[in-house]
């Protein structure tokens, strides 16, 4: 039921676009089409399930203050939490490297689809982000910060196709000048997540 | 700390001073904002603009890595394989960020903590690989460090303006003190709680890019 709970609140509650502003960059450039957007969403949701994990386990069994403690009895109160995000962002850079191979390899035809955006994911907050609130929350379990990843992958993923569809339509609508591309989509953005923001206090 | 810092680098360059360097330092204020021109570094500018201090406290952070980030990858920037050069400017970055982060927990812990993971973010931050990207890799090292101070204070104004407009709004102070007279709240002035909540921050940006472009054209999406 905690799973569930954790999954939910990633996917809704904590929406990372909506709640925290992460991976906004790639959300706003990669959201004019809905085909690509579910692409990339799709890319973020793998890379968050994977990197999350492999964060935490860095994070048990390297960083913590005494984590190194399995090692031998006089690593028992060293301290590397200073290296964790130089650590994590070559974890991440790598776990991207690797997903790129995968799928060029085993799905071609998703490797051309998505293109430059997968290897452009390791510079996307949204994975980095991930893996803090991982580090900062304290997820007890391995299977807690697997499901928090790929919630909070879930969570992108929509975010991103529900803003494709909307700028795919609004491409008719009248909008002024100055306001074109960029700025309406900030607005649009903006109503989206106070329509998110529904979903605060759901505890299951 | 922090200002000490940028205000000794402005003392050394002063006779270096010249017609470039000026443009680089004055056009990401307004021609080329990183954030309503160029789309960069969105995230961060958003969810710290709450209040004013760790705003503030983040767009220094934000200049002082940018700057020197740039600066030492434009002096290696011809000894750097073309193609790990992604994971040699994260490691430089990360390197400056972790020194930042430990220099907020020793001076200024409560600012710390309010900022959370998104010190940390400046990693990923776009403004920092967009710019090392597009100038550091081209350009001697003293231009790209000028070119980091003018685009960590264009980011800056916007993170500035946003956090004053949500702090006035959401709870009637600026940087921590009352500003808003006792005497309107018993007239029954309310303070507006929307703008607390993190949608409003999208909101303002959108109204900034709308105001900016109607008074110079040339920034008008010419696509649809």
């Amino acid at each position: 039921m905690d799973h569930v709970n954790i999954f939910v609140k990633a996917i809704f509650v904590e929406n990372m676009i909506f709640a925290y502003f992460l991976g906004m960059c790639s959300y706003l450039a990669i959201s004019k089409t809905v085909k690509n957007a579910v692409g990339l969403g799709i890319a973020v949701i793998f890379v968050l399930g994977v990197s999350v994990p492999v964060c935490y386990l860095l994070e048990k069994y390297m960083l913590k203050p005494g984590a190194l403690a399995w090692l031998s009895d006089e690593f028992a109160d060293t301290d590397l939490s200073f290296l964790s995000f130089i650590m994590f962002i070559a974890i991440i850079a790598a776990i991207v490297q690797l997903v790129e191979m995968i799928v060029e390899k085993f799905a071609p035809a998703l490797y051309g689809a998505l293109g430059i955006f997968l290897p452009l994911i390791a510079v996307n907050c949204a994975i980095l982000g991930g893996a803090l609130f991982m580090q900062e929350r304290e997820y007890s379990t391995l299977s807690e910060a697997t499901v928090f990843g790929l919630g909070s992958g879930v969570g992108w993923c929509l975010a991103i196709v529900a803003l494709a569809a909307i700028r795919e339509k609004i491409r008719y609508s009248n909008i002024p000048a100055p306001l074109r591309g960029l700025g309406i989509t900030f607005i649009i953005t903006g109503l989206l997540g106070i329509a998110f923001m529904s979903f605060m206090g759901i505890q299951l | 700390m922090t200002t000490q810092t940028v205000e000794t680098s402005k003392k050394i360059k002063a006779p270096l001073i010249s017609e470039r360097n000026k443009k680089l330092l004055a056009e990401p204020l307004n021609e080329s904002n990183p954030i309503t021109v160029q789309i960069l570094g969105i995230c961060s500018a958003l969810a710290v603009t709450v209040q004013m201090k760790p705003s503030i406290v983040m767009a220094l952070s934000v200049m002082v890595v940018t700057a020197f980030s740039n600066m030492v990858i434009s002096a290696i920037r011809n000894t750097i394989p073309d193609r790990i050069r992604i994971i040699v400017q994260l490691v430089i970055v990360a390197a400056l960020v972790i020194l930042v982060d430990q220099m907020l927990k020793a001076f200024v812990y409560d600012v710390s903590k309010q900022l959370s993971v998104f010190v940390g973010l400046i990693i990923t931050n776009c403004i920092v690989m967009g710019r090392l990207e597009a100038f550091a890799m081209g350009n001697k090292p003293v231009p790209s460090f000028i070119d980091g101070i003018g685009n960590g204070l264009g980011y800056g104004l916007i993170l500035v303006v946003v956090s004053a407009i949500r702090e006035l709004f959401g709870s009637g102070k600026l940087m921590g003190y009352k500003v808003i007279p006792d005497t309107f709240y018993e007239m029954g002035y309310q303070n507006n709680g929307l703008a607390i909540l993190p949608p409003m921050a999208l909101i303002i940006v959108g109204v900034i890019i709308w105001i900016q472009r109607s008074r110079n054209p040339k920034l008008i999406d010419q696509g649809k």
